[in-house]
């Protein structure tokens, strides 16, 4: 047993680490905006398909294999510089204030445009590009051969845990974005351009769901329906977490990784269902998820 | 006047397929999502939205295919049997999930019905995993009849039933009990403080909604001849709110009509284009912006219920 627990650990950690990056960015712009966005899952494999696409370029051409892991951040930031600002501005900001019904419906619309644009553009064959992970070779932990990709993954995760926190609390960006979370009106009435800071945390979101599709496309590929599947898992994963709770998310991804992988161990036949599972058990007993915090009836 | 619109609108629904007969499926489908996308406005009218109830569709549908396996094999029996077996889940699920508002509601519903869907993808065994389970051809009053004839007589007892639920959900909610669900909405609190029990209105609302998604399910098994998981992904029930608020949930029309224009352009959008979700996602966002109160609004002379 204890032989298999180093690898059951490190596989749940990558598992959790891959979720993160889905949620993090849902849960984020919730927290900034109040707007649940259906289309979240839709960036993600937008950022996984642009990844694949440069990284197939890169490896067809015979550059320089390095230049992929440049590939996969530029193609998040690629993403994010296109639809963050676009779909902000044009949709996202019609629905503040609006109740959840028009929010949800809103972005459902977005979500079910971007997934035929996918469609559209990239067809419906798979892409698979693992050009990334081989490069970084593989590990050999107690006689278990483990990839490195999947450890560069978990450090990444981390990483944007730390960085996401240092950029809240310490720099004069995520103040305002506290301020503004905090208090909407106030914020703007004491001078803060809420628009840009909008625009800039949606964007930042995009960026996150961009970046995870991008990493997680040389892991498992990409293939239509991977947004809708991602999206219910990032929804479970920041619900459970608390909407709007960056740490919640990030301790949420390691209760739904590690009860995934426990489940494909002990019954693979319910794997799907673990993290639904998780999810219903923690929302009935703590509605407002587990980081999250009570808000009084208004009258 | 609305009583001769509604007539010569039912009457043109019952002669189409007899014109163009390939409309039959399309159009009983459509009546099938018209019975769901009613139960979700029913929730919506409290100010409740459901991505979840895809599943009472899909359970539903199981439903039919578990009894008709165990040898009932009866139209109406089996139609009547899996609507209580919707209702029975509605009842069950609603018990706690009708404590919640907002976006917590949306949430676990979606949590709920996911739980199902992956339930139903993985127990091979008993669902038959992806590839789903056939659903029969019943007897119909205990005579054995073709497919073609079946189908027909599915039609029109659909449309019949469009006709008699369609007025008994107009009833409930004109009633004093149906006032309550959209005073929910308004303001929750003021109705505690008038002494209704706001968790039964919302309960009976719940049970209610789940057998109208009950009913349109088993008609859509029928139908279809078929039911696979995905009757219950997250993206069904979007679809269901999405039909329910394009047809506008002021009133019991609007789901139908909804319905019936989606699956229509439907037919009419996969002959020239594939990408039909596209056309559907701008139609949504287009009508929530410039006509809140959907397709049924422009019907409508008073001030119908919006989002």
């Amino acid at each position: 047993m204890s032989n298999a627990i180093i690898p059951l650990l490190l596989d749940s950690l990558a598992s959790a680490a891959l979720i993160f990056f889905a949620a993090v960015g849902l849960t984020l712009v919730f927290s900034v905006l109040r707007v649940l966005n259906v289309a979240h899952g839709s960036l993600y494999s937008i950022g996984g398909y642009v990844a694949a696409s440069i990284c197939l370029f890169i490896t067809s051409r015979q550059l320089n294999p390095y230049l992929s892991f440049v590939a996969l951040l530029f193609s998040a930031v690629f993403v994010a510089a296109i639809f963050g600002p676009l779909i902000e501005r044009s949709l996202v900001r019609w629905t503040y204030g609006k109740s959840e019904a028009v929010q949800i419906l809103i972005t459902f619309g977005l979500f079910l445009i971007l997934e035929d644009l996918q469609r559209v553009t990239f067809g419906v064959q798979s892409f698979y590009e693992d050009a990334p992970m081989r490069l970084l070779g593989t590990l050999n932990v107690g006689g278990v051969v483990y990839l490195n990709y999947q450890i560069f993954l978990i450090g990444m995760a981390l990483f944007v845990v730390i960085g996401l926190r240092l950029l809240i609390n310490h720099t004069r960006l995520g103040r305002l974005i506290t301020a503004v979370v905090t208090d909407r009106e106030m914020a703007q009435s004491i001078g803060i351009d809420t628009n840009r800071i909008f625009i800039l945390a949606f964007s930042l979101g995009v960026f996150l769901a961009a970046l995870g599709g991008a990493l997680a496309t040389p892991t498992s590929g990409i293939a239509p329906g991977l947004g809708a599947d991602t999206m219910v898992l990032a929804f479970a994963v920041a619900a459970i977490g608390g909407l709007g709770q960056i740490e919640g998310a990030a301790v949420a991804s390691l209760i739904v990784g590690v009860a995934r992988v426990l489940a494909i161990y002990l019954v693979p036949s319910l794997d799907a269902v673990a993290p639904y599972a998780a999810m219903l058990v923690v929302l009935l007993i703590r509605p407002y998820g587990l980081f999250g915090s009570v808000t009084a009836r208004r009258i | 006047m609305r009583t001769i619109v509604a007539a010569s609108a039912v009457l043109i629904l019952a002669v189409l397929p007899v014109a163009a007969p390939w409309l039959q499926f399309v159009l009983t489908v459509a009546i099938a999502k018209g019975f769901a996308a009613l139960g979700v406005a029913v929730l919506l009218r409290a100010g409740l939205i459901s991505i979840g109830h895809a599943m009472f569709f899909a359970a539903s549908a199981y439903g039919v295919a578990f009894l008709a396996r165990a040898g009932i094999n009866d139209l109406g029996l089996l139609l009547i049997l899996s609507v209580l077996v919707a209702a029975l889940v509605g009842a069950i699920a609603g018990m706690f999930l009708v404590r919640y508002r907002a976006i917590f509601f949306a949430m676990l519903n979606l949590a709920v019905s996911m739980v199902f869907y992956a339930l139903c993808a993985k127990l091979y065994g008993v669902t038959g995993g992806t590839d789903g389970l056939p659903v029969p051809i019943p007897a119909v009053f205990g005579i054995a009849v073709g497919e073609p004839v079946f189908k027909s007589v599915l039609f029109y007892l659909s449309l019949a039933l469009m006709l008699l639920v369609g007025l008994a959900v107009q009833r409930y909610l004109n009633s004093p009990l149906g006032h309550a669900l959209s005073a929910v909405h308004s303001n929750e609190i003021r109705l505690e403080y008038l002494g209704i029990p706001v968790w039964t209105v919302l309960l009976i609302a719940y049970v209610i909604s789940a057998a109208l998604a009950g009913l349109g399910g088993a008609i859509a098994g029928f139908a279809i001849g078929r039911v696979v998981p995905d009757f219950a992904f997250w993206t069904a029930s979007g679809h269901l709110v999405l039909i329910a608020v394009l047809g506008g949930i002021g009133g019991v029309p609007g789901a139908f009509l909804g319905a019936l224009f989606l699956e229509l352009l439907h037919s009419a959008a996969v002959t020239v284009t594939d990408a039909w979700n596209l056309i559907v996602g701008m139609t949504l966002i287009i009508v929530i912006m410039f006509l809140p109160q959907g397709f049924y609004g422009l019907f409508s002379r008073k001030e119908a219920s919006s989002l």
